[in-house]
């Protein structure tokens, strides 16, 4: 980075060390930028649920074309994505909350969240459509 | 008697530590911080309730649905869920933009639009919620 010296003489400044330090492919950082784009997805589903609702408000005919769109197969797959998205991000968060109350920042630690965090969104995503085909 | 100066006049009222209290160099302290976990610690009751009542009923009829955002308690989770889900989208938005966006104009025009955007998403879905409850 260009600074300036308090003479006003330009000087290249070292930059600290940033995403071109980090293996992207570890867990620790994947798990980090994920819970981001985990909740900026969710940001689309809520607007589904807008559309939904809004929809539901308007009349049968606004309902029925929610639903079909729903019920299709994009919308089914996007359902169950947007599922995955949103227990990952709640999950996540529990993880965040629970290293905001100051525990369980050694490695170990940080390492096991974080396969529970995935495993219960495994485990979470399918128990959910499971329990929807079997309320069907 | 003229050696005794008279002790300064102070200029505000609220104490120095009133006025440390929640506002650091930022000026608004750590209040978007709590409001993320805050929000987030009582979104996940509500989100486990809307996913699984949802997912328990599923192929519901209109006026099955109608049904079920009208009865009272659905209806008030329902709101209190919208409002803290656009509020924590917001709130959450922002990092992200402040984080990625260099440009002072973008940044700012970014975050206004994503309060924008959400204050309004959250005012139809309430505004839909009540039409069929009330």
């Amino acid at each position: 980075m260009v600074g300036r010296r308090t003479d006003g003489t330009a000087v290249n400044r070292p930059l600290s060390p940033h995403l071109q330090v980090y293996d992207m492919l570890q867990m620790t950082s994947a798990m980090s930028i994920s819970h981001r784009i985990t909740g900026v997805v969710w940001s689309l589903g809520a607007i589904v649920m807008v559309w939904w609702l809004v929809a539901a408000a308007s009349g049968p005919a606004a309902f029925a074309t929610v639903q079909g769109v729903l019920g299709s197969f994009l919308g089914i797959l996007f359902l169950i994505a947007m599922t995955a998205t949103a227990w990952f991000h709640t999950l996540g968060g529990i993880r965040h909350l629970i290293w905001d109350a100051g525990h369980g920042y050694d490695m170990p630690s940080v390492y096991r969240s974080g396969h529970m965090v995935l495993i219960g969104t495994a485990v979470l995503t399918a128990a959910t459509w499971l329990l929807l085909f079997l309320s069907r | 008697m003229n050696d005794m100066s008279p002790a300064p006049r102070p200029t505000r009222l609220r104490s120095a530590l009133g006025r440390a209290r929640g506002a650091g160099s930022a000026k608004s302290g750590v209040q978007h911080w709590w409001g993320l976990r805050v929000t987030s610690l009582a979104l996940l009751p509500l989100t486990f309730w809307f996913i699984l009542s949802l997912a328990a009923s599923p192929g519901m009829t209109h006026a099955e649905v109608l049904g079920w955002i009208g009865h009272p308690l659905n209806a008030v989770l329902l709101l209190a869920m919208i409002g803290l889900t656009f509020h924590h989208t917001a709130a959450g938005l922002q990092v992200v933009i402040e984080d990625y966006a260099h440009v002072e104009w973008m940044k700012m025009a970014g975050v206004l639009a994503v309060k924008a955007a959400c204050a309004l998403l959250a005012l139809a879905s309430a505004l839909a919620v009540l039409r069929i409850a009330i």
